[in-house]
């Protein structure tokens, strides 16, 4: 609470350290802007971002080592018994006393130097709340006026200005740049903890894969083994398939479109197929296991074959489907790059129009249609929704699309959900496995980001 | 020259006929009242000519004029326009060019066309060459193909400068060399007809003095027709000049004739610098 009340405060201190500077500056021009270097309203801007930017930075720094020297200052006063304490028990301890303070555990139930000590967390922390509220307003004070002071009709306000813009919008794009490094960082690192457990080439090159590792010594059929070529082949054997849908039809609606279809007819497939894009993909998810599965399964029982009704095809079918519209976008843009001129050139020549389209539209599209192609296969081995529901668990070697399988994202989703201990080689498993398909689709999409870079030079 | 002259083009003055002499004999390709209408816009109207063997016809005319527009006309590229409608009569060798039963395919392989731009295809300079001979099946084998490919570029006046690289893209070639590979590619059909859209527009001094050059060259066998803005490419290369303006056909005469001694005002206007 007392730090939303202290943002309100800066705020309204900003607000006024935005006329003060602006008032100043025109005062000190003798109320005409002609005789200042920038517009007044920059010499405003200045003064509030010079009272705002020093004292949010005081604000979130302190807020950040705020509750580490707490803690340190709390265990210090505690009875030395209870500071004797280590590890995870002091880490419990620790939390008991957060709870009280919290009010998560009324304090009649807890222990009497827990309670102490959480009376002396608190009693801390609103010294703590107030000198912060008292730093940050004195740090905002002192920019407003430093700035005040400085300001002149010759100082260049706006060029200030601009500089701590840009230099906010850098902080912001190294934000994501940071945030993505630190994502790739802790998935290696947990890979590592993992690797000291399951050896690279085991995980990598093992045909058995079953991640039940016992908890207790005495439990049965908990023999842990940690090879991914089954998940690795039922997600080549999805995306297999789905590609098969989804290559063919996507580009074959694309030259429809591109090149065949009138304004009329393009006006109504185009937002269609854009439609298929945004349905959320636990609704193929489920469209996929309680629709396709079963009508596959009904098919194959008419036939006299065994089909699972959660099948590889099944999973792959309707990824395809989903695929669709990715591909067909990207290969319909491409198609229609390609200069009106060298169509030209092709029907002077006599060419017809499938000609035309196959010798030398399609050649021309080429690799940016290859690179779409490969950003979809990328796409299709991180797809997790659909082969959650649709695809099973079992992680079977087994070439038979008809059959369940598994894949690298199911198997991440069952290692995680559910009561885990964080340590265990089985948990540890879905960081190796997230780590191998971050790099798979990270290549993939590298390449394919230079494939269309490459073409779409050629022709601008 | 253009930099003085007077933006605004000077309407044509009602009930306009072409002056000059409009046919030749034994034309190879004759027009009669040929009008184009781009939706309910009329680009052409009314336009008679005729086109003769072993020469140059060259177009002028400001922007806009109609020019592209005709030559389009010759091998039908207009329908690849949406709503542009051909009307009127145009016959190559007695054979309506607009006939119903006419085969478009056929059609453009009598009649070749060289673009603005070089427009070479994303193959290699050999695959551009043979594109054409390809589709229309003109090589029993590879042999044939291979004299056709070389006799062609010879004849565009290109073989010296790739003859070692005829496996490397054609779009890596410059760009005056890119444009005489098109015109190899359109020869290679061996067509009766080569219409030309402004092929040297895209082109440095020394290349389109190259082109210029070739176009001479292939006079001796095929009816050229180029549509041009510049009037010193078309005193240079052509034999017949005919000045369009505004969708009307104007002026028709031996190019000699027509640039000394214009007969009708606008020309005279037009090629003196007053206006275009």
């Amino acid at each position: 609470m007392t730090h939303s009340v202290l943002l309100v405060a800066l705020a309204v201190l900003v607000v006024i350290a935005f006329w003060v500077g602006k008032s100043r500056a025109l005062s000190l021009a003798g109320g005409s802007s002609r005789n200042l270097h920038s517009l007044p309203g920059y010499y405003g801007l200045l003064t509030a971002l010079w009272c705002a930017i020093p004292a949010l930075i005081v604000m979130s720094v302190w807020s950040l080592g705020q509750d580490a020297i707490l803690t340190h200052l709390v265990t210090t006063s505690m009875p030395t018994t209870l500071q004797l304490a280590q590890g995870s028990s002091h880490d419990l301890l620790l939390n008991e006393i957060r709870n009280v303070v919290a009010g998560n555990v009324p304090a009649e139930l807890a222990r009497p130097e827990v309670v102490t000590a959480a009376r002396e967390y608190s009693r801390l922390r609103g010294i703590a709340d107030l000198s912060l509220a008292a730093l940050v307003l004195v740090v905002a004070l002192f920019g407003l006026f430093v700035v005040r002071a400085r300001l002149a009709p010759t100082l260049r306000a706006r060029n200030a200005v601009e500089r701590i813009v840009e230099l906010l919008l850098l902080a912001c794009s190294t934000i994501a740049v940071f945030v993505t490094l630190g994502i790739v960082l802790s998935v290696v690192y947990e890979s590592l903890r993992f690797f000291h457990a399951v050896p690279v080439h085991e995980f990598l090159f093992g045909l058995d894969w079953s991640p039940q590792t016992a908890i207790r010594a005495d439990q049965v059929g908990s023999s842990g083994a940690f090879g991914a070529v089954p998940l690795f082949l039922g997600t080549l054997m999805i995306s297999g398939i789905a590609m098969l849908v989804a290559v063919p039809v996507g580009l074959f609606s694309a030259i429809y479109l591109a090149e065949y279809a009138d304004r009329r007819l393009r006006s109504v497939i185009k937002p269609v197929l854009e439609v298929l894009a945004g349905i959320p993909t636990v609704v193929y998810g489920f469209f996929a296991a309680l629709t396709v599965g079963p009508l596959l399964r009904g098919i194959g029982e008419s036939v006299g074959l065994d089909v699972s009704s959660e099948s590889a095809l099944s999973a792959g079918l309707v990824m395809g489907i989903m695929i669709i519209p990715f591909i067909s976008s990207l290969a319909d843009d491409m198609i229609s790059a390609v200069p009106q001129s060298l169509r030209d050139g092709a029907y002077a020549l006599g060419a017809t129009r499938s000609e035309t389209i196959r010798q030398v539209v399609l050649l021309a599209a080429l690799p940016g249609i290859v690179g779409g192609v490969l950003l979809a296969i990328s796409r299709a081995i991180g797809e997790t929704m659909i082969v959650v529901m649709a695809a099973g668990l079992s992680a079977k070697m087994t070439a038979n699309p008809l059959e369940a399988v598994t894949t690298v994202t199911v198997q991440i989703v069952t290692l995680l959900t559910g009561d885990q201990e964080f340590d265990s080689p089985k948990t540890l498993a879905a960081f190796a496995l997230g780590l191998v398909l971050f790099v798979v689709t990270l290549v993939l999409n590298v390449i394919a980001l230079k494939v269309v870079r490459k073409y779409r030079e050629q022709y601008e | 020259m253009t930099d003085i002259a007077n933006s605004t083009v000077p309407p044509v003055p009602p009930e306009c006929k072409t002056t000059g002499v409009v046919t030749v004999p034994q034309p190879l390709i004759t027009a009669r009242g040929v009008n184009v209408f781009y939706g309910d816009k009329r680009a052409l109207k009314d336009v008679s000519i005729d086109i003769a063997n072993n020469q140059v016809l060259a177009m002028i005319g400001p922007s806009g004029c109609g020019k592209s527009t005709f030559l389009r006309c010759f091998n039908r590229m207009n329908d690849t326009i949406d709503g542009a409608r051909v009307t009127g009569s145009l016959q190559l060798e007695g054979q309506d060019i607009y006939e119903k039963r006419q085969d478009v395919v056929q059609l453009r392989a009598r009649i070749g066309m060289v673009f603005q731009k070089p427009n070479p295809f994303p193959k290699s300079i050999y695959d551009n060459v043979a594109y054409g001979p390809r589709i229309h099946g003109l090589a029993a084998d590879r042999i044939e193909l291979d004299e056709i490919v070389q006799t062609s570029l010879k004849r565009a006046g290109l073989w010296e400068e790739v003859k070692d690289r005829l496996a490397a893209p054609g779009t890596s070639l410059s760009g005056g060399q890119q444009q005489r590979l098109c015109i190899a590619r359109t020869i290679a059909v061996n067509p009766e007809v080569i219409l030309m859209d402004e092929p040297c527009s895209a082109l440095d001094p020394i290349a389109t003095a190259r082109i210029e050059d070739l176009i001479d060259e292939l006079r001796a066998s095929y009816a050229i027709i180029i549509v041009t803005h510049s009037m010193q490419q078309a005193a240079r290369v052509s034999q017949r000049t005919a000045y369009f303006h505004l969708g009307d056909l104007i002026e028709v005469g031996e190019t000699d004739r027509i640039f000394t001694n214009p007969r009708h005002k606008l020309t005279e206007d037009y090629i003196t610098g007053r206006f275009g």
